[in-house]
């Protein structure tokens, strides 16, 4: 018998430690407080062919948890399985087995609702209404007073920046226009939970800095934010945890820092060289960028390499660690999913 | 009941911003004619015309209206995904539905009103007076909007689970048949087995009679119309919404969004 495994709660020990990627195992033994969002073997099938005999598993088994308080990134390739999380968790779609609370409320309790916020992917809206009415219209749906839903309404409108175009009809209104309107109409109501599906897309730089902010803003103000997106280093700017998931399956949960090697795997040294000094055998790996070289090695040769490098006479101008990104991770896990699927394949053949 | 007057509001809204109200204009253009030409073509029944032709006109009007647009009210919500935000706020499924139910038929009777103030212009252009009887006029528009709200509740239960195609022929399908209702039951002349003509009867029974709602005849020739068909009809058009309505909102209630 080997020593008790320990989750991280003062006084919790386990026999066994958690299988590795596996986030049920923490969510049923470690007797954690409630988490803001609690998803439990959630599956969802999709029926296809003439009769809808054959069916397709777009999400299988999902077991995860989002913390009260933090932003959770939930990562994957198109179709991996992400939106259809969401809206499961949304109740716009109904799931084949499984369960899921928010706020310790089953979703299929409406009056949770009241509680969180919900950006839809490319989200559209009534084009015949304005920015105004259309968030007029969605705050009658919370218990607010008219002066009060009023008063949300108009700083909702300066907050995603659309003050100015309030009274324009939506039918005019470009893609991250209406996504900032999306956002507003999410937050309206200043809920506890915030679920966005994919927040940046079709946001200029601009507009992708302020949806940051907002984001960050909201973890200030205590609210849990789960969102879905591509773009991974938005994800490792923002998020707490993130969850990684491909082909229908979370492949992997836990801090970015946690789920990528975070120990440096070499040297990247970059500098300028004049002319006298083309001959460095260093140069010979080195890719070259205008004036500039850029050259990768083990962190036990840097500094014989600096040493050659300022005897020739370069002009080091930076030296960093290479870590691997989660990117790199992201793009491991989806290229091992397509693997196994085309193994599977061949077998079938 | 404030998320479906909220629901509501917005239907009515979307409607008079979607121009639908501009059919009343091709109402008013009708009229005009048809009170310029039965001057000059029909001599005495200048007045049977004029009802004739108006509550044709606005019952075949909003028929046109009823169905497309009660189509409509669910399905170019889910096609255009404008549905995903309002269902994460605390609205009910069937809350949506009866709200978008009420938003058609206010549109329905805002539209029906005007044409029946347009009937009532036209009768008065042409006869520079109205009759006593002419009130009746307004007892058959009533028992249009009976009709036309029980159309639009069909088409909110064909739209919930099938694709607005089958939903309009479904919809128009059940008009037509629900006008032939009284027939089926009195089917006779031709030879069928008692088995099958009893199905025919069930199946009158089952199907929105839509002739019910017919008055046009009486009305037409100035005869009243007794009270308790106002009273009976509006009983079946309420018992027969509100199951049709019931219905929607099951199917609905479990309906996977795209």
């Amino acid at each position: 018998m080997g020593r008790p495994f320990s989750c991280g709660v003062t006084g919790c020990e386990h026999a066994e430690p958690p299988p590795v990627d596996d986030a049920r195992w923490l969510f049923k033994n470690m007797g954690m407080a409630q988490g803001a969002i609690e998803i439990e073997n959630l599956s969802k099938e999709y029926p296809y062919g003439f009769l809808h005999l054959k069916k397709k598993k777009s999400l299988e088994d999902l077991t995860m948890r989002v913390e009260d308080g933090e932003v959770f990134g939930f990562l994957g390739p198109n179709g991996a399985g992400k939106s259809t999380t969401i809206k499961l968790l949304m109740r716009l779609i109904f799931p084949t087995a499984g369960t899921a609370r928010i706020l310790g409320k089953s979703i299929d309790d409406v009056s949770m609702h009241g509680s969180i916020g919900y950006l839809p992917e490319q989200p559209y809206f009534y084009d015949y209404l304005t920015a105004h009415e259309v968030l007029d219209y969605f705050a009658r749906f919370h218990n607010l007073t008219a002066g009060d839903r009023s008063a949300r309404v108009a700083a909702m409108l300066k907050k995603v920046g659309l003050d100015t175009a309030k009274k324009i009809q939506l039918r005019k209104y470009s893609k991250g226009m209406l996504q900032r309107v999306g956002l507003a109409q999410a937050i309206l109501h200043d809920p506890q939970v915030v679920v966005l599906d994919e927040p940046m897309s079709g946001l200029d730089p601009l507009g992708r800095r302020e949806v940051r902010d907002i984001i960050l803003e909201l973890k200030r103000d205590g609210r849990t934010v789960l969102f879905s997106t591509h773009v991974l280093s938005d994800a490792e700017m923002l998020c707490d945890r993130v969850g990684v998931i491909v082909g229908g399956k979370l492949r992997g949960i836990g801090a970015p820092g946690e789920l990528v090697d975070m120990k440096a795997q070499g040297m990247e040294i970059l500098f300028e060289v004049s002319g006298a000094a083309g001959n460095l055998p260093l140069l010979a790996n080195a890719t070259r960028t205008g004036e500039r070289y850029r050259v990768q090695l083990p962190e036990t040769e840097l500094y014989a390499a600096l040493d050659a490098l300022k005897a020739a006479g370069a002009r080091i101008l930076s030296v960093t660690q290479i870590k691997p990104t989660l990117e790199e991770y992201f793009m491991n896990l989806v290229e091992a999913d397509r693997a196994q699927a085309s193994a599977v394949e061949v077998s079938g053949k | 009941m404030r998320n479906v007057q909220t629901v509501a509001a917005n239907a009515f809204r979307e409607a008079v911003r979607d121009r639908v109200l501009y059919n009343l204009v091709f109402f008013a253009l009708l009229m005009m004619g048809a009170a310029i030409l039965v001057g000059q073509i029909s001599i005495g029944i200048e007045r049977d015309v004029i009802v004739s032709l108006g509550l044709t006109a606005i019952s075949v009007i909003g028929i046109f209206i009823a169905i497309f647009l009660g189509v409509a009210l669910v399905s170019k919500e889910m096609d255009k995904r404008t549905l995903y935000a309002l269902l994460a706020k605390p609205v009910k499924r069937w809350e949506f539905l009866l709200g978008k139910f009420f938003g058609l038929v206010m549109t329905l009777t805002v539209n029906t009103a005007a044409m029946a103030a347009g009937l009532y212009i036209s009768l008065w252009t042409v006869n520079r007076a109205l009759l006593q009887s002419d009130v009746y006029i307004l007892v058959a528009v009533y028992l249009i909007l009976l009709k036309l709200a029980l159309i639009v509740a069909l088409a909110l239960l064909f739209s919930c689970f099938t694709t607005p195609f089958l939903a309009i022929l479904f919809t128009a399908g059940m008009y037509v048949a629900g006008l032939l209702a009284g027939d089926l039951r009195t089917v006779h002349g031709v030879e069928l087995d008692p088995g099958t003509l009893k199905l025919m009867r069930g199946i009158s029974y089952l199907l929105p009679n839509f002739e019910n709602f017919n008055v046009m005849g009486a009305v037409v020739h100035g005869r009243g119309v007794p009270a308790a068909l106002v009273w009976q009809d509006t009983l079946y058009a309420i018992v027969y919404v509100a199951i049709v309505l019931a219905g929607a909102a099951v199917v609905f209630s479990r309906r996977n969004l795209k």
